[in-house]
């Protein structure tokens, strides 16, 4: 459903420039659920900005069900969505409810928009009594219940999910996590979830690759996270410091470059 | 050995438009020269407490306690004079987000050696030596090139380091820290932690640590008080975080994704509103 060859992703030019994503392959099937991992600047976010068409300044090949990625298809909103990290700056402040979740709809000229708008919020786990809501009249995990029923709006077949809970609380991420995985099922999505919480990954996918520094460490199904039993030092190293806190294992700890 | 901080029933509460909001609703407990956790989820009052602790909370708030003494010193009373002598040199506060919390206009080596400047009051060369010393401390690579960058030309990271270098500039004997990893990556995380760990066992500092994270408190502090609410629902040992009794407690850690485990769906937490009253 979606691959990627040698992908290659920089910012700023000359001596200034910086590579995020240093030339990055792989391919995720159709229903796959695939965990990106890794780091503050690992270039995880950035190969979904890339893969969402947000970010054109790329080089190699991604395709995403036989559509050229660097084309600006008019089908590819309508197979591909994103949901960002922070549900509070991801919605518009001055936007009901009922008017994000019926823009989509206007852009691509499908009709019939009132009856969908409440089916997606009845989706999401929102009633109707939320459709005329302002963001600030909602909790963060409502917002991101928001944020999800718009990515769904077009029905797309791809969801690109970028740290949807880090900005929850657990209890609140919980719900959310239970709900994304209640869509992927119903609606058979093929799901890429960028997150640095090896757990959260864990419980959401079927198969992981692990990023340092723009470039795939290793990849691995869930079964040999689960046995915490990867090849590569770096990953051993962020499985350990993800389990909490340990004096000696803070001694250990060396930089990958 | 008297406790370094005491704190007897401590309220915060706010005037509101729509009446009055109650944020902390009596909070005890006292603290010694150890690591205490004190966890809960947003709006729990967790912040309030740390900030409280300082006499540092908006205009709009209004605080009563019974008690809150530090090493013997009543703060409801203290100056305003007292009580700048005390913030900064005696108790010192980590705030989350580096972007914030530092001075835009001042190079990290300016601010740093403020710190000890102002509560060591010591000459300008050995607040900038101190100033290094700490910034070696948080493992800061290079500082003799990081005093010299404004806060825009360093990273999240490296932002939090060096807030919590001045923080502890002037060896505070009570060290706040509120969500002072948040933004951290594990591995820092790891090694912020390990400075923050050492300075407790080999300074003999007190530490508050406020947090969201259960898992993290658990293995990090001595002792945990966990809030919901405004109060505390639960005080344990930290080791024995896993046998929580609270329904409240159990539901959050239940509700967490394990690496090792394979439920399909994660219970979500059912909020008993008798927790209000208890």
């Amino acid at each position: 459903m979606i691959t990627t060859q040698d992908l290659v992703v920089s910012f700023g030019q000359g001596l200034d420039a910086v590579h995020a994503v240093r030339g990055i392959s792989f391919a995720v099937a159709e229903g796959e659920s695939f965990g990106l991992v890794g780091e503050s600047g690992s270039g995880k976010s950035t190969v979904l900005r890339a893969l969402a068409g947000l970010n054109r300044n790329w080089t190699g090949e991604a395709s995403i069900n036989g559509l050229d990625v660097a084309t600006r298809d008019a089908r590819l909103p309508r197979l591909v969505q994103m949901v960002f990290q922070d549900p509070y700056a991801s919605l518009h402040p001055r936007h009901t409810v009922d008017r994000t979740l019926s823009e989509p709809l206007e852009i691509h000229g499908i009709g019939d928009v009132a009856a969908r708008v409440e089916k997606a919020l009845a989706n999401v786990g929102l009633g109707s009594n939320f459709r005329f809501r302002y963001p600030n009249q909602l909790s963060g995990g409502q917002r991101q219940r928001v944020a999800i029923a718009r990515a769904l709006m077009l029905e797309p077949k791809v969801l690109l999910l970028d740290e949807p809970t880090s900005a929850l609380d657990v209890s609140v991420q919980a719900e959310i996590l239970n709900l994304l995985r209640g869509l992927r099922m119903a609606q058979r999505l093929t799901i890429i979830l960028v997150s640095h919480n090896l757990a959260v990954v864990a419980h959401m996918c079927d198969r992981l690759a692990v990023m340092n520094r723009g470039m795939i460490v290793e990849e691995m199904d869930i079964a040999t996270l689960r046995r915490e039993d990867p090849t590569q030092a770096y990953t051993r190293q962020l499985l350990l410091a993800s389990k909490g806190y340990d004096r000696e294992g803070a001694a250990r700890l060396v930089t990958y470059d | 050995m008297k406790p370094l901080l005491e704190v007897e029933d401590l309220r915060v509460s706010f005037a509101t438009p729509t009446g009055r909001l109650d944020a902390v609703r009596g909070v005890s407990f006292s603290l010694g020269r150890e690591r205490l956790g004190i966890v809960g989820e947003s709006g729990s009052g967790k912040s309030l407490t740390g900030r409280a602790i300082m006499r540092l909370l908006p205009p709009a708030a209004r605080m009563e306690a019974r008690k809150l003494s530090f090493d013997g010193i009543d703060l409801l009373s203290a100056s305003a004079r007292q009580l700048r002598g005390i913030r900064g040199a005696r108790i010192s506060l980590v705030l989350q987000d580096p972007k914030y919390s530092l001075n835009p206009v001042m190079t990290v080596g300016e601010q740093t050696a403020e710190a000890a400047r102002i509560h060591g009051g010591v000459s300008a060369r050995e607040a900038r030596r101190k100033a290094l010393e700490m910034l070696e401390a948080v493992r800061i690579r290079d500082p003799e090139r990081v005093i010299r960058l404004y806060p825009h030309e360093v990273s999240g990271g490296m932002g939090q380091r060096i807030m919590i270098a001045m923080m502890l500039v002037p060896e505070p004997d009570l060290l706040i820290a509120d969500e002072p990893t948040s933004a951290l990556d594990v591995t820092v995380q790891m090694q912020v932690l390990a400075i923050l760990d050492d300075l407790v066992a080999k300074r003999g500092m007190g530490l508050i640590f406020i947090s969201h994270d259960l898992d993290l408190v658990g293995s990090f502090c001595d002792r945990v008080l966990v809030m919901y609410a405004g109060r505390v629902m639960e005080e344990r040992a930290a080791r024995d975080l896993a046998a929580a009794t609270h329904p409240y407690t159990q539901g959050l850690l239940r509700s967490l994704p394990r690496i090792t485990d394979n439920r399909t769906a994660l219970p979500t937490l059912s909020r008993d509103p008798a927790w209000l009253d208890a």
